[in-house]
């Protein structure tokens, strides 16, 4: 009785109500600190309805198979989640993202083995199925190429095949291959080469697509691959008629939609010029003309910076990749901690696309123990920089260069940027004078409010709070 | 059966639109990875071939696991670590905050 009861399909449907209904309480619980923990373990439970949903069925099969396949997942996904720094976070979602491409594009495959080519079910199913392993072989393959690139495994560079022009070329070709593949079998061809060519090809798409972007970017692309994602999700929901991966898979796909569109914005390019690869061409052509900006460079002190700060009533810092490089973020909160014992206000200005993911330099601040109310967002501390009596540039470039607002013919005009230059005075903590990803000139450097203390930024950090524990 | 689906993808895409466009830039690192755990999902899909036994053949079989590894590597891994991020956004007593050195590791 209970067992009939149990593995009734209405059951398991009101089951997946119940998850996907977790699943949102729980995301808006991310709208704060405070809720954001409970709301992510709401969601959590919510997944672990819908698994044991699915298990609800008369006659189960395969159990060790299933069992097998959770432990492999567990064992390699635990630990991988327990033991990253905070700093290769970015790295960590591009796999963890890429690995549930990966499961699409495989359901996906053995549906079509498993129904003779798509013969045995309606043309939809097939539609839809053609359609997630496409996208989730592109975030599969496109996702470990991102992967390889922020962990360093390949060099972060702009790489095209041939000129930017061919490589585009190159990937409509694959593109197009992928899609006749998938409408000759939506048509009715059950030749398994046809869905293996259909794989590859989009597999290599995912992988050119991704190649040419370089780290800066990053933070666009991880969010258009994780949107990627939850829509072949979801397509595989469709397929499957199962209503839980509809909505989750929906879910992740407008909110990755959202994000993209959000770090386009921040960075002032369209979705397209980013994918189109790096700022490429017009930034080598522009170079040569913006690098006659002229001005001397000052350099300066630990003493110095730690003498300037001390006696500050406000300090903003600034982080930027740089930052998270040298994993200075523990050392910023040492010495923000004397700044403020000193009775001197300290907050942090974070851009948006600061790091190699939306949020990056938060969680890494977050991570140090910086309070939350100190973290500010580009536009509540623009105002703030006209009355900031010191600006701390860690490991920050573009976004803080001023010809995004003042030079029309710089390749960055027009991206929103800290107004760093409003405040009295402005230090940058940097490795060397090169450029950043951009490769253009930064006129903040020559300004004559800006002193230069180079080097590594943890070690100049913590020269800076030696100079202020003498103080 | 189609139609009813739609309308669920349609819904479901305002929603997520609407609850995601709440949360501030400052965790949006976290959104992401939150996110991407629930993408996780697809394990079901996995899971759902396997149980109805409706793949057979060794070559389906493998590939099913594999799929199931990949979407728990997903859910399993993608919850932890938001969970772990998410925590350092809490404020914390002041005793803790000099025993918690940056843990050592690789990704």
């Amino acid at each position: 009785m209970i067992a009939s009861f149990v593995t009734d399909p209405s059951f398991r449907s009101i089951l997946y109500i119940i998850a996907f209904g977790l699943f949102i309480y729980g995301l808006s619980g991310l709208t704060g600190p405070k809720t954001a923990v409970r709301g992510n373990r709401i969601a959590a439970v919510g997944m672990g309805v819908a698994v044991i949903a699915t298990l609800l069925v008369p006659h189960v099969s395969n159990i060790v198979l299933i069992v097998l396949g959770v432990a492999i997942g567990t064992a390699v996904g635990v630990p991988a989640a327990r033991q990253v720094k905070m700093t290769q976070m970015p790295q960590m979602v591009a796999l963890f993202n890429g690995v549930g491409g990966g499961a699409v594009a495989l359901i996906a495959w053995v549906e079509f083995r498993d129904s003779h080519g798509f013969a045995d079910v309606p043309t939809y199913v097939a539609i839809f199925s053609v359609f997630a392993a496409i996208v989730g072989s592109v975030s599969f393959w496109g996702s470990n190429v991102a992967f390889g690139k922020l962990q360093e495994l390949i060099d972060g560079g702009s790489k095209v095949i041939g000129s930017a022009q061919i490589q585009s070329m190159i990937n409509v070709a694959l593109g197009a291959i992928a899609v006749a593949c998938g409408t000759a079998i939506v048509a009715g061809s059950d030749n398994e080469l046809l869905m293996i060519a259909l794989l590859v090809s989009a597999g290599l798409l995912g992988i050119f697509l991704v190649l040419p972007i370089g780290g800066a970017d990053m933070p666009v692309v991880i969010s258009l691959l994780n949107a990627f994602t939850g829509l072949s999700a979801a397509a595989t929901g469709v397929a499957l008629d199962n209503t839980a991966l509809i909505v989750a898979g929906m879910i992740v796909g407008a909110s990755g939609t959202l994000l993209t569109q959000q770090m386009a914005i921040a960075m002032n390019r369209s979705i397209t010029s980013v994918i189109a690869g790096g700022f490429g061409g017009t930034i080598e052509a522009a170079a040569g003309a913006t690098s006659a900006s002229g001005g001397t460079v000052r350099s300066t002190s630990a003493a110095d910076v730690a003498i300037q700060m001390a006696y500050a009533r406000l300090v903003v810092v600034v982080p930027g990749y740089g930052m998270a490089v040298s994993q200075a973020q523990h050392a910023v909160r040492e010495m923000a901690k004397l700044l403020e014992a000193k009775g001197v206000e300290v907050k942090y200005a974070i851009h948006p696309v600061a790091g190699r993911m939306p949020g990056h330099m938060n969680v890494l601040l977050a991570e140090a123990d910086v309070p939350y109310d100190q973290l500010r967002e580009m536009d509540d501390i623009n105002g703030e920089f006209s009355r900031t009596d010191v600006a701390l540039v860690i490991g920050a470039n573009d976004v803080t260069n001023p010809d995004a607002r003042n030079k029309s013919d710089s390749p960055i005009y027009g991206m929103p940027i800290l107004n760093v230059d409003e405040s009295a005075s402005v230090i940058v903590l940097k490795r060397s004078m090169s450029s950043g990803y951009a490769g253009i000139d930064n006129p903040l450097f020559v300004n004559p409010k800006t002193s230069m203390l180079f080097g590594d930024a943890k070690g100049s950090v913590a020269d800076i709070t030696e100079e202020l524990k003498v103080l | 059966m189609l139609v009813t689906n739609l309308a669920i993808l349609v819904l479901a895409g305002f929603v997520g639109y609407a609850v995601i466009s709440k949360v501030p830039n400052t965790l949006h690192t976290p959104l992401m990875s939150g996110t991407n755990a629930i993408h996780g999902i697809v394990v079901l899909g996995g899971i759902l071939l396997l149980v109805e036994g409706l793949a057979d053949g060794a070559l389906n079989k493998i590939l099913l696991v594999i799929a199931v590894a990949f979407g728990t590597i997903n859910v399993v891994g993608g919850f932890l670590v938001t969970d772990r991020m998410l925590e350092m956004f809490k404020a914390k007593p002041k005793e803790l905050v000099e025993a918690d050195a940056p843990e050592e590791g690789t990704a």
